[in-house]
């Protein structure tokens, strides 16, 4: 039994790894997309006008309200009836997991920000720093510390997320997983594997947003 | 493009019967999660011997997995084993494993941010540990965790869709079984995203309202 389970993950191995590529692409290419967006929209948020604020609302709240599984298949069969735009489903995961991720990653940077002294922003304006220089020197590095643990912990959230890419038909870890089980009936041990390609991915993420939180408590 | 509404009309019963699947997968859920935290974080708070290594294991195992693996693992691969269970009752587990370890954290970090100032006077008035527990840690524990409690329910309610991938007939699953049927998609959708903004914003913006008001909730000083 131990010695023919060894050999048939040995064997499965290839297969495998392809589908855990597709799933770490699609979680990189969403942390990636969460972040800048995320940033741009914690920006955007502490500019104080009154226009960009109720629009960014907007966005967050549409975010919250509707489940991430629920978007993947409003793009998915939405974009190519509403906008004639066909997109593949692995691209479809992308988008949503990083549309869904600037938003969260996004309240976090505002959150960073509007925590900072008023007179961090009066002192870099008086000085003459354009918004840029002001966002780019002075405001966004000292907000890095008290953002980077919830960000961290999101990307795990985006990770976990990334399982939902199956259901609209990406041959991720877990497609080639099912395809295995299809052939050997070894549901137990695959799903076991999946299980902790997962953990093992988010695990230590965690640990490190919990260990950096806890060293940059007090500073 | 027209929306064809006399067939979102006829839709409607079996939508309402999916809202209330939905409510019931995520209510018996909230429930069973609620009765693993409390149990999980009595064992925390007060460390009891081996029991609290075994619960932060769980902890961390359900936390840094996805739902819908252990929804697998549980509607697939335990069957294997002897163990068959129902796409529901998949549901319900599943969601217990995953809302059980959320909660507890929750739980745990409401207890610890009870200012410890407030346990020693309350020993120093002679308060036995079972008194300190019922009068003086878990009133303020619990309205400080509040919030990230009620966050946490609506979580759940909304991770619910992910149990139609195993065929149980709530909101999500009913919509893809109606577009497979009749290629009703838009339609299909619209009603979709309604049925969210209706269940889920109301909730959502109640918790925002929440969170401002016990912001400034402080106890003991």
């Amino acid at each position: 039994m131990a010695s023919s389970a060894i050999e048939l993950l040995l064997v499965s191995l290839p297969q495998l790894a392809k589908g855990a590529g597709q799933t770490l692409a699609i979680s990189a290419l969403g942390i990636v997309f969460a972040t800048l967006g995320g940033v741009l929209y914690g920006v955007l948020a502490t500019l104080g006008k009154r226009a960009v604020n109720i629009a960014l609302q907007i966005y967050l709240e549409l975010f919250r309200a509707i489940p991430v599984l629920v978007w993947l298949y409003l793009v998915f069969f939405g974009l190519p009836i509403f906008f004639s735009l066909s997109i593949p489903s692995f691209w479809c995961a992308v988008l949503v997991l990083g549309l869904w991720g600037a938003s969260e990653v996004g309240e976090v940077v505002r959150g960073a920000l509007a925590s900072l002294p008023r007179g961090q922003r009066e002192a870099g304006l008086s000085i003459g720093l354009s918004g840029l220089q002001l966002y780019g020197h002075v405001l966004l590095p000292q907000a890095l510390k008290r953002m980077t643990p919830p960000t961290i912990n999101i990307y795990t959230r985006i990770v976990k997320t990334s399982s939902l890419a199956v259901l609209i038909g990406v041959v991720d870890v877990i497609k080639a997983g099912q395809q295995i089980i299809e052939r050997t009936y070894e549901s137990v041990l695959i799903y076991g594997v999946l299980f902790l390609f997962f953990f093992f991915i988010c695990y230590p993420l965690s640990a490190a947003s919990r260990a950096l939180e806890r060293r940059w408590a007090h500073s | 493009m027209t929306f064809d509404t006399a067939f979102m009309l006829s839709t409607l019963p079996a939508f309402l019967k999916a809202v209330g699947v939905t409510l019931q997968v995520g209510l018996i859920a909230i429930a069973t999660s609620l009765l693993v935290a409390v149990f999980n974080a009595a064992v925390l708070v007060f460390r009891t011997p081996y029991l609290w290594r075994l619960v932060k294991g769980y902890v961390e195992l359900a936390r840094n997995t996805p739902l819908l693996i252990q929804l697998f693992f549980v509607y697939f691969a335990l069957p294997t084993l002897g163990l068959k269970v129902s796409g529901f009752a998949a549901a319900i587990i599943t969601m217990t494993f995953m809302g059980g370890a959320y909660l507890t954290e929750v739980l745990r970090a409401g207890v610890e941010a009870v200012p410890r100032a407030q346990l020693e006077s309350g020993r120093s008035i002679g308060l036995s540990e079972g008194q300190l527990l019922r009068h003086v840690i878990l009133p303020q524990a619990g309205i400080l965790s509040l919030p990230a409690l009620f966050a946490n329910f609506i979580f759940l309610l909304k991770e619910t869709t992910v149990v139609s991938a195993v065929a149980v007939p709530e909101i999500l699953y009913t919509t893809k079984n109606y577009i497979a049927l009749y290629y009703k998609t838009y339609e299909m959708l619209a009603v979709l995203t309604l049925l969210c903004v209706l269940l889920f914003l109301p909730l959502s913006l109640l918790l925002r309202h929440l969170e401002r008001r016990l912001q400034h909730g402080q106890f003991g000083n």
